[in-house]
Protein backbone atom coordinates (compact mmCIF):
# COMPACT_ATOMS: atom_id res chain seq x y z
CA UNK A 1 0.00 0.00 0.00
CA UNK A 2 1.27 3.42 -0.95
CA UNK A 3 -0.84 6.58 -1.05
CA UNK A 4 0.28 9.97 -2.32
CA UNK A 5 -1.52 13.00 -0.93
CA UNK A 6 -1.28 16.64 -1.91
CA UNK A 7 -2.82 19.38 0.21
CA UNK A 8 -2.72 22.87 -1.27
CA UNK A 9 -3.88 26.30 -0.27
CA UNK A 10 -2.39 29.74 0.25
CA UNK A 11 0.48 30.57 2.56
CA UNK A 12 -0.67 31.11 6.14
CA UNK A 13 -3.65 28.73 5.96
CA UNK A 14 -1.78 25.92 7.64
CA UNK A 15 -1.59 23.43 4.77
CA UNK A 16 1.94 22.47 5.84
CA UNK A 17 0.68 21.74 9.36
CA UNK A 18 -2.25 19.75 7.90
CA UNK A 19 0.19 17.53 5.98
CA UNK A 20 2.47 17.28 9.00
CA UNK A 21 -0.40 16.11 11.22
CA UNK A 22 -1.53 13.55 8.66
CA UNK A 23 2.02 12.19 8.29
CA UNK A 24 2.55 12.12 12.05
CA UNK A 25 -0.74 10.24 12.50
CA UNK A 26 0.56 7.62 10.07
CA UNK A 27 4.03 7.05 11.47
CA UNK A 28 3.80 7.94 15.16
CA UNK A 29 0.21 6.92 15.94
CA UNK A 30 -0.22 4.13 13.34
CA UNK A 31 2.31 1.54 12.29
CA UNK A 32 3.05 3.05 8.87
CA UNK A 33 5.79 4.99 7.16
CA UNK A 34 5.32 8.56 5.99
CA UNK A 35 7.30 11.28 4.28
CA UNK A 36 6.15 14.89 4.23
CA UNK A 37 7.63 17.57 2.03
CA UNK A 38 6.47 21.02 1.05
CA UNK A 39 6.82 23.81 -1.42
CA UNK A 40 5.91 27.43 -0.98
CA UNK A 41 6.97 30.86 -2.13
CA UNK A 42 9.07 33.35 -0.20
CA UNK A 43 5.96 35.12 1.19
CA UNK A 44 4.95 34.54 4.82
CA UNK A 45 1.28 35.00 3.83
CA UNK A 46 -0.37 34.45 0.47
CA UNK A 47 0.97 32.69 -2.59
CA UNK A 48 0.24 29.07 -3.44
CA UNK A 49 1.51 26.62 -0.81
CA UNK A 50 1.54 22.85 -1.03
CA UNK A 51 2.18 20.07 1.45
CA UNK A 52 2.85 16.60 0.12
CA UNK A 53 2.56 13.39 2.11
CA UNK A 54 3.36 9.84 1.09
CA UNK A 55 2.02 7.11 3.36
CA UNK A 56 3.08 3.50 2.89
CA UNK A 57 3.34 0.22 4.76
CA UNK A 58 6.73 -0.29 3.06
CA UNK A 59 10.00 1.65 2.89
CA UNK A 60 9.59 4.88 0.91
CA UNK A 61 12.34 5.47 -1.67
CA UNK A 62 11.70 8.54 -3.82
CA UNK A 63 10.21 10.92 -1.24
CA UNK A 64 8.09 13.15 -3.49
CA UNK A 65 4.72 12.17 -4.99
CA UNK A 66 4.79 11.09 -8.64
CA UNK A 67 1.02 10.78 -8.78
CA UNK A 68 -1.95 11.85 -6.64
CA UNK A 69 -4.32 9.53 -4.79
CA UNK A 70 -5.88 12.25 -2.66
CA UNK A 71 -5.99 15.90 -3.70
CA UNK A 72 -7.12 18.53 -1.20
CA UNK A 73 -7.52 22.19 -2.19
CA UNK A 74 -8.23 25.12 0.12
CA UNK A 75 -7.64 28.06 -2.26
CA UNK A 76 -8.58 28.88 -5.85
CA UNK A 77 -5.06 29.86 -6.93
CA UNK A 78 -3.59 26.64 -5.55
CA UNK A 79 -6.39 24.55 -7.10
CA UNK A 80 -5.65 26.11 -10.50
CA UNK A 81 -1.85 25.87 -10.09
CA UNK A 82 -1.65 22.23 -9.01
CA UNK A 83 -4.67 20.75 -10.83
CA UNK A 84 -2.52 19.08 -13.47
CA UNK A 85 -1.48 16.51 -10.84
CA UNK A 86 -4.98 14.99 -10.78
CA UNK A 87 -5.53 11.46 -12.15
CA UNK A 88 -8.83 10.00 -13.35
CA UNK A 89 -9.31 8.16 -10.06
CA UNK A 90 -7.88 10.81 -7.74
CA UNK A 91 -10.14 11.57 -4.78
CA UNK A 92 -10.65 15.35 -4.73
CA UNK A 93 -11.73 17.34 -1.67
CA UNK A 94 -12.29 21.10 -1.70
CA UNK A 95 -13.95 23.81 0.32
CA UNK A 96 -16.39 25.26 -2.27
CA UNK A 97 -16.31 28.67 -0.54
CA UNK A 98 -12.53 28.84 -1.00
CA UNK A 99 -12.45 27.22 -4.45
CA UNK A 100 -15.59 28.64 -6.14
CA UNK A 101 -14.45 27.78 -9.67
CA UNK A 102 -14.11 24.02 -9.37
CA UNK A 103 -16.27 22.65 -12.20
CA UNK A 104 -13.82 20.38 -13.99
CA UNK A 105 -16.45 17.93 -15.21
CA UNK A 106 -16.00 15.27 -12.57
CA UNK A 107 -17.28 14.43 -9.07
CA UNK A 108 -15.67 16.28 -6.18
CA UNK A 109 -16.15 16.07 -2.42
CA UNK A 110 -17.16 19.50 -1.15
CA UNK A 111 -16.85 20.34 2.54
CA UNK A 112 -17.26 23.86 3.89
CA UNK A 113 -14.41 23.63 6.35
CA UNK A 114 -13.88 27.38 6.68
CA UNK A 115 -17.55 27.74 7.66
CA UNK A 116 -17.05 25.03 10.31
CA UNK A 117 -14.08 26.96 11.71
CA UNK A 118 -15.96 30.27 11.66
CA UNK A 119 -18.92 28.67 13.47
CA UNK A 120 -16.44 27.56 16.15
CA UNK A 121 -15.36 31.19 16.44
CA UNK A 122 -11.88 31.03 14.88
CA UNK A 123 -11.02 30.75 11.19
CA UNK A 124 -7.52 29.63 12.15
CA UNK A 125 -8.69 26.01 12.61
CA UNK A 126 -9.89 25.72 8.99
CA UNK A 127 -6.93 23.44 8.27
CA UNK A 128 -7.76 21.13 11.18
CA UNK A 129 -11.39 20.92 10.04
CA UNK A 130 -10.02 19.89 6.65
CA UNK A 131 -7.82 17.22 8.27
CA UNK A 132 -11.04 15.94 9.87
CA UNK A 133 -12.87 16.00 6.53
CA UNK A 134 -10.00 14.15 4.80
CA UNK A 135 -10.02 11.50 7.50
CA UNK A 136 -13.80 11.05 7.17
CA UNK A 137 -13.80 10.85 3.38
CA UNK A 138 -10.61 8.96 2.61
CA UNK A 139 -10.45 5.59 4.29
CA UNK A 140 -6.76 5.40 5.14
CA UNK A 141 -6.03 6.37 8.74
CA UNK A 142 -7.84 5.60 12.00
CA UNK A 143 -9.58 8.82 13.12
CA UNK A 144 -8.34 8.26 16.69
CA UNK A 145 -4.72 8.22 15.42
CA UNK A 146 -5.27 11.45 13.50
CA UNK A 147 -6.93 13.06 16.52
CA UNK A 148 -3.93 12.12 18.67
CA UNK A 149 -1.65 13.74 16.09
CA UNK A 150 -3.79 16.90 16.19
CA UNK A 151 -3.59 17.09 19.99
CA UNK A 152 0.17 16.48 19.80
CA UNK A 153 0.73 19.26 17.25
CA UNK A 154 -1.28 22.26 18.42
CA UNK A 155 -0.72 24.61 21.39
CA UNK A 156 -2.20 23.16 24.60
CA UNK A 157 -4.52 26.12 25.23
CA UNK A 158 -6.17 25.52 21.84
CA UNK A 159 -6.62 21.76 22.16
CA UNK A 160 -10.38 21.90 22.65
CA UNK A 161 -10.95 24.26 19.72
CA UNK A 162 -8.85 22.05 17.43
CA UNK A 163 -10.54 18.84 18.57
CA UNK A 164 -13.94 20.39 17.90
CA UNK A 165 -12.79 21.48 14.45
CA UNK A 166 -11.47 17.99 13.73
CA UNK A 167 -14.66 16.26 14.95
CA UNK A 168 -16.98 18.52 12.95
CA UNK A 169 -14.81 18.23 9.86
CA UNK A 170 -14.77 14.45 10.28
CA UNK A 171 -18.58 14.26 10.59
CA UNK A 172 -19.04 16.52 7.54
CA UNK A 173 -16.57 14.34 5.66
CA UNK A 174 -18.38 11.13 6.65
CA UNK A 175 -21.63 12.56 5.30
CA UNK A 176 -20.16 14.07 2.14
CA UNK A 177 -20.85 12.50 -1.25
CA UNK A 178 -19.00 13.31 -4.44
CA UNK A 179 -20.99 15.72 -6.59
CA UNK B 1 32.42 24.84 34.18
CA UNK B 2 32.82 21.46 32.59
CA UNK B 3 29.85 19.99 30.70
CA UNK B 4 28.62 16.67 31.99
CA UNK B 5 26.58 14.68 29.49
CA UNK B 6 23.36 13.74 31.26
CA UNK B 7 21.57 11.01 29.24
CA UNK B 8 18.31 11.30 31.19
CA UNK B 9 18.17 15.05 30.76
CA UNK B 10 18.93 14.78 27.03
CA UNK B 11 16.11 12.27 26.52
CA UNK B 12 13.72 14.38 28.57
CA UNK B 13 14.53 17.37 26.37
CA UNK B 14 14.20 15.39 23.13
CA UNK B 15 10.83 13.95 24.17
CA UNK B 16 9.02 10.98 22.68
CA UNK B 17 11.05 8.04 21.37
CA UNK B 18 9.23 7.99 18.02
CA UNK B 19 8.81 11.33 16.29
CA UNK B 20 7.97 12.82 12.89
CA UNK B 21 10.63 15.48 12.30
CA UNK B 22 12.72 17.18 9.62
CA UNK B 23 16.18 15.98 8.65
CA UNK B 24 17.75 19.19 9.94
CA UNK B 25 16.20 18.70 13.37
CA UNK B 26 17.37 15.08 13.36
CA UNK B 27 20.95 16.35 12.99
CA UNK B 28 20.46 18.46 16.13
CA UNK B 29 18.94 15.48 17.96
CA UNK B 30 21.87 13.22 17.02
CA UNK B 31 24.38 15.85 18.12
CA UNK B 32 22.68 16.22 21.51
CA UNK B 33 22.67 12.45 21.97
CA UNK B 34 26.38 12.35 21.10
CA UNK B 35 27.03 14.88 23.85
CA UNK B 36 27.55 18.11 21.91
CA UNK B 37 27.99 20.93 24.39
CA UNK B 38 28.89 23.82 22.07
CA UNK B 39 27.20 25.02 18.91
CA UNK B 40 28.53 28.06 17.09
CA UNK B 41 26.62 28.91 13.95
CA UNK B 42 25.18 31.42 11.56
CA UNK B 43 21.76 30.86 9.97
CA UNK B 44 21.66 29.90 6.30
CA UNK B 45 18.97 28.19 4.25
CA UNK B 46 18.50 25.20 4.09
CA UNK B 47 20.57 24.59 7.25
CA UNK B 48 18.94 27.17 9.56
CA UNK B 49 16.71 24.61 11.28
CA UNK B 50 19.78 22.81 12.65
CA UNK B 51 20.81 26.03 14.42
CA UNK B 52 17.21 26.82 15.42
CA UNK B 53 16.93 23.41 17.04
CA UNK B 54 20.27 23.85 18.77
CA UNK B 55 19.35 27.35 19.98
CA UNK B 56 16.18 25.96 21.52
CA UNK B 57 17.55 22.73 22.97
CA UNK B 58 21.20 23.38 23.91
CA UNK B 59 20.42 25.61 26.93
CA UNK B 60 18.06 22.91 28.23
CA UNK B 61 20.87 20.34 28.36
CA UNK B 62 23.19 22.97 29.91
CA UNK B 63 25.13 23.34 26.67
CA UNK B 64 26.09 26.56 24.91
CA UNK B 65 24.68 28.02 21.69
CA UNK B 66 26.22 31.12 20.16
CA UNK B 67 25.05 32.78 16.98
CA UNK B 68 28.32 34.14 15.65
CA UNK B 69 28.83 37.13 13.35
CA UNK B 70 29.41 34.90 10.32
CA UNK B 71 30.57 31.45 9.27
CA UNK B 72 34.28 32.23 9.70
CA UNK B 73 33.62 33.19 13.31
CA UNK B 74 31.38 30.14 13.75
CA UNK B 75 34.00 27.54 12.94
CA UNK B 76 36.64 29.56 14.80
CA UNK B 77 34.51 29.43 17.95
CA UNK B 78 33.90 25.71 17.40
CA UNK B 79 37.63 25.02 17.19
CA UNK B 80 38.27 27.01 20.36
CA UNK B 81 35.48 25.21 22.21
CA UNK B 82 36.88 21.85 21.11
CA UNK B 83 40.28 22.73 22.59
CA UNK B 84 38.52 23.69 25.81
CA UNK B 85 37.20 20.13 25.92
CA UNK B 86 33.77 20.45 24.29
CA UNK B 87 32.21 18.27 21.66
CA UNK B 88 31.54 21.15 19.31
CA UNK B 89 29.76 21.68 16.01
CA UNK B 90 28.48 24.13 13.47
CA UNK B 91 25.94 23.81 10.65
CA UNK B 92 25.95 25.59 7.33
CA UNK B 93 25.34 25.32 3.60
CA UNK B 94 27.35 26.01 0.39
CA UNK B 95 28.31 29.69 0.76
CA UNK B 96 28.97 29.30 4.48
CA UNK B 97 30.99 26.14 3.87
CA UNK B 98 33.12 28.10 1.38
CA UNK B 99 33.79 30.73 4.05
CA UNK B 100 34.79 28.02 6.52
CA UNK B 101 37.47 26.49 4.32
CA UNK B 102 40.43 28.32 5.82
CA UNK B 103 39.55 27.25 9.35
CA UNK B 104 38.58 23.77 8.11
CA UNK B 105 42.23 23.43 7.08
CA UNK B 106 43.29 24.86 10.44
CA UNK B 107 41.20 22.21 12.22
CA UNK B 108 42.82 19.49 10.11
CA UNK B 109 46.33 20.84 10.75
CA UNK B 110 45.77 21.27 14.50
CA UNK B 111 43.95 17.89 14.75
CA UNK B 112 40.86 19.46 16.30
CA UNK B 113 37.86 17.16 16.77
CA UNK B 114 34.67 18.90 15.61
CA UNK B 115 31.67 18.41 13.33
CA UNK B 116 30.51 20.54 10.42
CA UNK B 117 26.98 19.71 9.27
CA UNK B 118 26.60 20.90 5.68
CA UNK B 119 23.00 20.94 4.44
CA UNK B 120 24.07 21.24 0.83
CA UNK B 121 22.63 23.49 -1.86
CA UNK B 122 24.09 24.57 -5.16
CA UNK B 123 26.26 27.42 -6.38
CA UNK B 124 28.61 28.96 -7.31
CA UNK B 125 28.02 31.81 -4.90
CA UNK B 126 24.57 32.10 -3.33
CA UNK B 127 22.91 29.96 -6.03
CA UNK B 128 19.52 28.52 -5.08
CA UNK B 129 19.17 29.09 -1.33
CA UNK B 130 15.94 27.19 -0.65
CA UNK B 131 16.62 24.11 -2.76
CA UNK B 132 18.75 21.05 -2.26
CA UNK B 133 21.80 19.92 -4.22
CA UNK B 134 25.01 17.99 -3.68
CA UNK B 135 27.23 20.98 -4.28
CA UNK B 136 30.07 20.49 -1.82
CA UNK B 137 31.19 16.87 -2.07
CA UNK B 138 34.51 17.91 -3.57
CA UNK B 139 34.89 20.98 -1.38
CA UNK B 140 34.68 18.69 1.66
CA UNK B 141 37.50 16.60 0.21
CA UNK B 142 39.78 19.23 -1.29
CA UNK B 143 38.48 22.62 -0.08
CA UNK B 144 41.51 23.63 1.94
CA UNK B 145 44.89 24.33 0.41
CA UNK B 146 47.74 21.92 0.93
CA UNK B 147 47.69 18.17 1.42
CA UNK B 148 44.66 16.99 3.28
CA UNK B 149 42.18 14.18 3.67
CA UNK B 150 38.57 14.17 4.75
CA UNK B 151 35.95 12.22 6.64
CA UNK B 152 32.46 12.82 5.22
CA UNK B 153 29.14 11.06 5.78
CA UNK B 154 26.07 11.37 3.54
CA UNK B 155 22.65 10.55 5.03
CA UNK B 156 19.76 9.60 2.73
CA UNK B 157 16.97 9.61 5.31
CA UNK B 158 15.91 11.56 8.37
CA UNK B 159 16.77 8.59 10.62
CA UNK B 160 20.24 8.47 9.09
CA UNK B 161 20.62 12.21 9.69
CA UNK B 162 20.24 11.49 13.40
CA UNK B 163 22.34 8.32 13.44
CA UNK B 164 25.12 9.84 11.33
CA UNK B 165 25.32 12.95 13.51
CA UNK B 166 26.27 10.57 16.32
CA UNK B 167 28.72 8.76 14.01
CA UNK B 168 30.22 12.09 12.93
CA UNK B 169 31.05 13.02 16.53
CA UNK B 170 32.45 9.55 17.21
CA UNK B 171 34.74 9.72 14.18
CA UNK B 172 35.85 13.28 14.95
CA UNK B 173 36.75 12.25 18.50
CA UNK B 174 38.45 9.03 17.41
CA UNK B 175 40.60 10.60 14.69
CA UNK B 176 40.84 14.17 16.05
CA UNK B 177 39.67 15.50 12.71
CA UNK B 178 36.89 17.86 11.55
CA UNK B 179 34.15 15.57 10.23
CA UNK B 180 31.69 16.74 7.56
CA UNK B 181 28.09 15.56 7.81
CA UNK B 182 27.10 16.10 4.17
CA UNK B 183 23.33 16.19 4.20
CA UNK B 184 21.39 18.33 1.69
CA UNK B 185 18.35 20.57 1.29
CA UNK B 186 16.15 17.64 0.26
CA UNK B 187 16.87 15.32 3.19
CA UNK B 188 17.23 18.32 5.52
CA UNK B 189 13.68 19.52 4.89
CA UNK B 190 11.89 16.17 4.59
CA UNK B 191 9.86 15.01 7.54
CA UNK B 192 10.07 11.30 8.34
CA UNK B 193 9.81 8.96 11.26
CA UNK B 194 12.77 8.83 13.64
CA UNK B 195 13.32 6.45 16.49
CA UNK B 196 15.58 7.92 19.16
CA UNK B 197 18.06 5.22 20.18
CA UNK B 198 18.22 4.10 23.82
CA UNK B 199 21.44 4.68 25.71
CA UNK B 200 22.44 1.00 25.41
CA UNK B 201 21.89 1.09 21.62
CA UNK B 202 24.52 3.80 21.17
CA UNK B 203 28.27 3.65 21.25
CA UNK B 204 29.92 6.94 22.13
CA UNK B 205 33.60 7.64 21.60
CA UNK B 206 35.51 10.35 23.44
CA UNK B 207 38.95 11.70 22.59
CA UNK B 208 41.72 10.11 24.68
CA UNK B 209 43.03 12.66 27.18
CA UNK B 210 46.74 13.18 27.78
CA UNK B 211 47.89 11.23 30.83
CA UNK B 212 51.66 10.80 30.55
CA UNK B 213 53.83 12.86 32.94
CA UNK B 214 53.57 16.49 31.82
CA UNK B 215 57.27 16.92 31.11
CA UNK B 216 57.25 13.90 28.75
CA UNK B 217 54.14 14.90 26.82
CA UNK B 218 54.38 15.39 23.04
CA UNK B 219 51.11 16.86 21.68
CA UNK B 220 51.66 16.28 17.95
CA UNK B 221 52.95 12.79 17.33
CA UNK B 222 51.73 9.21 17.68
CA UNK B 223 49.85 8.52 20.88
CA UNK B 224 52.22 8.00 23.80
CA UNK B 225 49.79 5.61 25.51
CA UNK B 226 48.32 3.55 22.65
CA UNK B 227 49.30 2.06 19.29
CA UNK B 228 47.76 4.92 17.31
CA UNK B 229 48.77 7.76 15.05
CA UNK B 230 46.20 9.93 16.82
CA UNK B 231 47.88 11.89 19.63
CA UNK B 232 46.36 12.06 23.11
CA UNK B 233 44.46 15.29 23.70
CA UNK B 234 45.80 18.01 26.04
CA UNK B 235 42.57 19.85 26.88
CA UNK B 236 43.21 23.52 27.59
CA UNK B 237 43.31 24.02 31.32
CA UNK B 238 44.35 20.45 32.10
CA UNK B 239 47.90 21.56 32.84
CA UNK B 240 49.57 20.22 29.68
CA UNK B 241 51.38 23.14 28.04
CA UNK B 242 50.53 23.04 24.37
CA UNK B 243 51.17 25.42 21.53
CA UNK B 244 48.53 25.15 18.79
CA UNK B 245 49.37 26.54 15.38
CA UNK B 246 48.39 26.13 11.76
CA UNK B 247 52.05 26.50 10.82
CA UNK B 248 54.01 23.33 10.24
CA UNK B 249 54.93 22.24 13.75
CA UNK B 250 57.21 19.71 15.38
CA UNK B 251 56.16 17.03 17.86
CA UNK B 252 56.11 19.60 20.64
CA UNK B 253 53.75 21.79 18.64
CA UNK B 254 56.25 24.61 17.96
CA UNK B 255 56.65 26.10 14.47
CA UNK B 256 59.14 24.23 12.30
CA UNK B 257 58.24 25.90 9.05
CA UNK B 258 61.62 25.46 7.35
CA UNK B 259 62.07 21.81 8.32
CA UNK B 260 61.30 19.50 5.41
CA UNK B 261 61.37 16.38 7.57
CA UNK B 262 59.07 17.78 10.24
CA UNK B 263 56.54 18.89 7.63
CA UNK B 264 56.53 15.59 5.77
CA UNK B 265 56.27 13.56 8.96
CA UNK B 266 53.40 15.72 10.27
CA UNK B 267 51.33 15.78 7.09
CA UNK B 268 51.86 12.09 6.35
CA UNK B 269 50.74 11.21 9.88
CA UNK B 270 47.65 13.45 9.74
CA UNK B 271 46.60 11.84 6.45
CA UNK B 272 47.54 8.26 7.27
CA UNK B 273 45.84 8.25 10.69
CA UNK B 274 42.64 8.27 8.61
CA UNK B 275 43.58 6.59 5.35
CA UNK B 276 45.24 3.62 7.11
CA UNK B 277 41.72 2.97 8.46
CA UNK B 278 39.98 3.18 5.09
CA UNK B 279 38.42 -0.28 5.51
CA UNK B 280 37.00 0.56 8.94
CA UNK B 281 35.75 3.84 7.49
CA UNK B 282 33.92 2.14 4.63
CA UNK B 283 30.16 2.00 5.11
CA UNK B 284 28.12 0.82 2.13
CA UNK B 285 24.62 -0.39 1.41
CA UNK B 286 24.25 -2.94 -1.39
CA UNK B 287 20.88 -3.38 -3.10
CA UNK B 288 20.26 -6.21 -5.61
CA UNK B 289 23.87 -6.35 -6.73
CA UNK B 290 24.22 -10.18 -6.78
CA UNK B 291 23.25 -10.70 -10.42
CA UNK B 292 23.51 -7.05 -11.54
CA UNK B 293 24.95 -6.25 -14.96
CA UNK B 294 24.61 -2.52 -14.45
CA UNK B 295 24.91 -0.59 -11.19
CA UNK B 296 23.95 2.77 -9.79
CA UNK B 297 26.53 4.17 -7.37
CA UNK B 298 24.91 6.78 -5.15
CA UNK B 299 24.95 8.69 -1.88
CA UNK B 300 22.73 11.09 0.06
CA UNK B 301 19.47 12.35 -1.46
CA UNK B 302 20.13 10.92 -4.92
CA UNK B 303 19.98 7.42 -3.43
CA UNK B 304 16.22 7.89 -2.86
CA UNK B 305 15.08 8.08 -6.53
CA UNK B 306 17.84 5.60 -7.37
CA UNK B 307 16.40 2.93 -5.09
CA UNK B 308 12.93 3.43 -6.57
CA UNK B 309 14.44 3.30 -10.09
CA UNK B 310 16.09 -0.05 -9.26
CA UNK B 311 12.69 -1.44 -8.22
CA UNK B 312 10.96 -0.19 -11.38
CA UNK B 313 13.79 -1.40 -13.64
CA UNK B 314 13.87 -4.84 -11.96
CA UNK B 315 10.13 -5.19 -12.69
CA UNK B 316 11.01 -4.54 -16.33
CA UNK B 317 13.62 -7.32 -16.17
CA UNK B 318 16.68 -5.07 -16.13
CA UNK B 319 19.47 -6.60 -14.06
CA UNK B 320 20.38 -3.49 -12.11
CA UNK B 321 21.64 -3.01 -8.57
CA UNK B 322 22.78 -0.15 -6.41
CA UNK B 323 25.74 0.65 -4.20
CA UNK B 324 25.16 3.46 -1.72
CA UNK B 325 28.05 5.17 0.06
CA UNK B 326 27.08 6.15 3.60
CA UNK B 327 30.65 7.37 4.06
CA UNK B 328 31.92 9.10 0.92
CA UNK B 329 35.32 10.16 2.26
CA UNK B 330 37.58 8.29 2.65
CA UNK B 331 36.46 6.88 -0.68
CA UNK B 332 35.72 3.11 -0.78
CA UNK B 333 38.41 2.39 -3.37
CA UNK B 334 38.45 -1.40 -3.09
CA UNK B 335 34.70 -1.94 -3.12
CA UNK B 336 34.07 0.37 -6.10
CA UNK B 337 36.90 -1.32 -7.99
CA UNK B 338 35.46 -4.78 -7.24
CA UNK B 339 32.00 -3.67 -8.35
CA UNK B 340 33.40 -2.27 -11.60
CA UNK B 341 34.86 -5.70 -12.41
CA UNK B 342 31.46 -7.34 -11.87
CA UNK B 343 29.20 -5.03 -13.86
CA UNK B 344 29.45 -3.67 -17.40
CA UNK B 345 28.50 -0.12 -16.56
CA UNK B 346 28.20 2.15 -13.56
CA UNK B 347 25.68 5.01 -13.58
CA UNK B 348 26.34 7.86 -11.15
CA UNK B 349 23.27 9.99 -10.37
CA UNK B 350 24.31 13.23 -8.70
CA UNK B 351 22.59 16.52 -7.90
CA UNK B 352 25.49 18.42 -9.46
CA UNK B 353 27.30 18.32 -12.80
CA UNK B 354 29.70 15.63 -11.63
CA UNK B 355 31.64 15.35 -8.38
CA UNK B 356 31.78 11.82 -6.90
CA UNK B 357 31.85 10.52 -10.48
CA UNK B 358 35.54 11.50 -10.52
CA UNK B 359 36.87 9.15 -7.82
CA UNK B 360 34.52 6.46 -9.14
CA UNK B 361 36.10 6.84 -12.59
CA UNK B 362 39.59 6.98 -11.09
CA UNK B 363 39.26 3.73 -9.16
CA UNK B 364 37.00 1.69 -11.48
CA UNK B 365 38.47 -0.94 -13.80
CA UNK B 366 39.31 0.65 -17.12
CA UNK B 367 36.93 -1.56 -19.13
CA UNK B 368 33.91 -0.55 -17.04
CA UNK B 369 32.12 2.42 -18.53
CA UNK B 370 31.18 5.16 -16.04
CA UNK B 371 28.14 7.24 -16.98
CA UNK B 372 27.33 10.45 -15.12
CA UNK B 373 23.60 11.14 -14.64
CA UNK B 374 23.54 14.74 -13.44
CA UNK B 375 20.53 16.73 -12.29
CA UNK B 376 20.81 20.38 -11.32
CA UNK B 377 18.38 23.19 -10.63
CA UNK B 378 17.17 22.18 -7.19
CA UNK B 379 15.24 19.01 -7.95
CA UNK B 380 15.95 15.36 -7.34
CA UNK B 381 16.02 12.97 -10.28
CA UNK B 382 12.65 11.46 -11.00
CA UNK B 383 12.84 7.66 -10.73
CA UNK B 384 11.52 7.36 -14.31
CA UNK B 385 14.34 9.59 -15.57
CA UNK B 386 16.85 7.19 -14.07
CA UNK B 387 15.01 4.19 -15.54
CA UNK B 388 15.24 5.84 -18.97
CA UNK B 389 18.98 6.36 -18.47
CA UNK B 390 19.32 2.70 -17.45
CA UNK B 391 17.40 1.55 -20.54
CA UNK B 392 19.54 3.75 -22.79
CA UNK B 393 22.66 2.16 -21.33
CA UNK B 394 21.77 -1.54 -21.66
Amino acid sequence: MKKEIRICGFGGQGVILAGFIYGKAACVFSDLNAVQSQSYGPEARGGAARSEVIISDEKIGYPRPTSTDLYVAMAQEAFDTYRHDIRDDTVIIIDPDLVPKHDIGRPIYKVKVQKIAEDLGNKIVTNIAMVGAMTGIYDLLDPEAVKKAVIDSVPKRFTELNINAFDRGYEAGKNARPE
Amino acid sequence: MRYERDPERIRRVLGEKVQFIQGDMAVTYGALLAGVSFFGGYPITPASEVAEGAARLMPRVKGTFIQMEDEIGSIGAVIGAAWAGAKAMTATSGPGFSLMMENYGYAIMTETPCVIANVQRTGPSTGQPTLGAQGDMMQARWGSHGDMTAIALAPSTVQESLDMAIDAFNLSEKYRHPVCLMTDGEVGHLREKVVIPDEDEMELIDRVPATVPKEEFLPFTNSQTRDSKVPDFPTFGSGYRTYVTGLTHNKKGFPATDKQKDHEELIRRIISKIEDDREALTDLEEIQLDDAEIALVTYGASARPSETAVQIAREKGIKVGMLRMRITWPFPIKQVNELSKKVNKIIVPEMNLGQMVHPITEYAAKDCEIVLAPKVGGEMHLPVELVEILEANL
